[in-house]
């Protein structure tokens, strides 16, 4: 797939989002919006997996630590034909295999289940261990929220995963700046987050989220660096996509109707110039 | 003779790593009061020392498991039900994970570090978790037996150990049937220990029959799945029970067979014994123990109370 190729993935999945979102009535949008780059990248053009055969052992894994951001991964999900596209209509709703969070019991192609932030990357190491023992050649990426960074679990997770030299587990935090309460800066601060992992002995770049590029080449370096963990920061926009969602304090979890959602997607086209 | 159970339970380690490739043993920094150092020594490429970070270590278990492996995670039984709940409830019971957490020093038997140390609320968080097996051995044969039973499920199994060396009862292989085990047939009242009681109930029945009655005496390792069949028969003979358990009477051993005594509507007199809901002191085992009511001379004694 070429870099117009992902954008334009990209786009079809920020639409799908929309869609089951509003269909829902309301969601994690904007912690969904913010990852769709790394997500296209990564389930398109980097993990070694097969939607025909999901429990594949020597696959690659993804857990999304940040588990309300279940669902952009259901979109890419669907798209690759994990399950069936009809599911993304009963987002969240009584009954259905696509819930707000992430769940490996539910749904297809979901490596961990996740919820209960700090929880995704302690499993991760768990997941890039058991690779290590049965000698699989595959990787474990995960990733985490920048609010989910304050918990501690992350930090226990981040020494474990130094002391014994995960190199194959390549995490990334979506650093959109904002969680559900307000301003990351004004609710707790991730002073020195660059510096803090380069502190708990993780290999750290901090990107662009948005650039496939820089996302490709961050992978890389990721991959090249022998004997510690990756850390890639992206620096996203929370919401990024659904333009009413942007640059506003309230984005965490919001509500839209249909219409609302048809709206969106007109706009988003019209600012990527595909009207 | 009497093995301290933690020793019991680092030698079972061992043994079954032998035939179990898939056995992986995590520890908290705890290895060498757990015992799983003696696994440590036999196979040191499957064992993870995850440092004073129980969590973590109970997350990372939980990915371990769910690419194949059977991590064994020991710690500190408290801590373990205290800094790991989370992680146990969302990463290893929700999905049903295959991961046997060996909470060490239950109970009171961490006696000389205190309240912070003992653990007499871990059974009531772990017999609220679904999916989770909750097991509490008697003696070293059970611990062991409790291993053997927990490789072989397909779901989680949380497995409180003691520290120290107790009497040993005798060995039954009803227990990994996932059955309470009938020590003595009697009439006049039924008494069901768990954990290492069993030893002390034994003695007060013997006790209670020199004195002329007639004890149906039953030892339930299991706290969930619990053996309703086993102990409300008894208890419908005999229309009186005591438990005994190093616990508090919240939430424990005690409520889940007065659970089931109040959900089949037996009718009986009832008596727990355990920790009445109070912060622990520091002291020796045996004396801590007696200082708390779990002793043979209260089982006698309130007993006889029931019974008269």
């Amino acid at each position: 797939m070429n870099k117009q190729e992902m954008k334009d993935k990209a786009f079809d999945i920020r639409c799908s989002i929309i869609k089951s979102i509003a269909n829902c009535g309301s969601g994690h949008l904007g912690g969904a919006m913010s990852i769709v780059e790394l997500l296209t990248y990564l389930y398109y053009e980097e993990m070694n997996i097969d939607p025909k055969n999901p429990t594949k052992k020597d696959r690659d894994k993804f857990v999304c630590s940040k588990g309300h951001a279940g669902p952009a991964l259901y979109s890419v999900l669907a798209d690759l034909e994990y399950f069936p596209i009809e599911w993304l209509n009963t987002l969240n709703m009584g009954g259905t295999r696509l819930p707000s969070h992430c769940d490996m019991n539910k749904t297809p192609g979901i490596d961990f289940t996740t919820g209960s932030l700090g929880q995704g990357i302690s499993a991760a190491v768990g997941l890039a261990l058991a690779q290590k023992l049965n000698k699989f050649n595959s990787y474990t990426y995960v990733l985490i929220g920048d609010g989910e960074s304050q918990e501690g679990q992350v930090w226990e997770a981040a020494e474990t995963a130094n002391q014994w030299e995960l190199d194959n587990l390549i995490a990334f935090t979506d650093f959109n700046k904002q969680q559900l309460d307000g301003y990351v800066k004004d609710i707790l601060n991730l002073n020195k987050l660059k510096e803090r992992w380069e502190s708990f002995g993780w290999f750290v770049q901090q990107i662009d989220g948005h650039d496939f590029n820089q996302i490709e080449g961050a992978i890389r370096n990721a991959k090249e660096t022998k004997g510690m963990p990756s850390m890639i920061i992206l620096d996203t926009i929370k919401s990024k996509g659904y333009i009413p969602g942007e640059n506003i304090l309230e984005n965490h979890h919001i509500k839209l109707s249909i219409s609302d959602g048809e709206k969106a997607i007109e706009e988003l086209k019209r600012r990527e110039g595909r009207i | 003779m009497e093995i301290a159970m933690r020793d019991a339970w680092g030698n079972a380690l061992v043994e079954k790593g032998k035939t179990h490739p898939e056995l992986v043993v995590l520890d908290a920094d705890v290895s060498g009061s757990t015992k799983s150092i003696l696994f440590q020594k036999e196979f040191p490429s499957r064992f993870f020392n995850c440092g004073v970070a129980e969590a973590n270590m109970v997350g990372t278990a939980a990915g371990l498991a769910s690419a194949g492996f059977r991590p064994v995670v020991n710690a500190f039984a408290i801590f373990l039900a205290l800094k790991g709940t989370d992680q146990i409830r969302n990463a290893i019971a929700y999905n049903n994970l295959p991961v046997i957490i060996a909470g060490a020093y239950g109970g009171l038997s961490d006696s000389y570090d205190g309240a912070s140390h003992q653990s007499i609320a871990d059974i009531a968080i772990m017999r609220a978790i679904p999916n989770l097996k909750v097991i509490v051995p008697s003696d070293s044969n059970q611990a062991e037996q409790a291993l053997e039973y927990a490789l072989k499920q397909e779901s989680p199994v949380y497995i409180r150990l003691n520290r120290n060396p107790m009497p040993e009862i005798e060995k039954s292989e009803e227990f990994i049937k996932e059955k309470a085990i009938k020590m003595i047939d009697g009439n006049d009242i039924t008494i069901i220990s768990n954990g290492i009681t069993a030893s002390f109930a034994l003695e007060a029945s013997k006790e209670l029959e020199e004195k002329g009655y007639s004890v149906e005496l039953i030892n339930s390792p299991f706290v969930k799945p619990l053996d309703e069949e086993t102990i409300l028969k008894s208890i419908r003979k005999t229309k009186k029970v005591i438990t005994i358990e190093e616990h508090n009477i919240i939430g424990g051993f005690s409520s889940a067979v007065s659970e089931s005594i109040v959900k089949n509507n037996v009718c009986c007199k009832f008596k727990a014994i355990g920790v009445e809901d109070t912060f622990t002191q520091t002291g020796d085992y045996k004396e801590l123990l007696s200082f708390y009511g779990i002793s043979k001379e209260n089982i006698v004694n309130q007993a006889l109370k029931i019974l008269n």
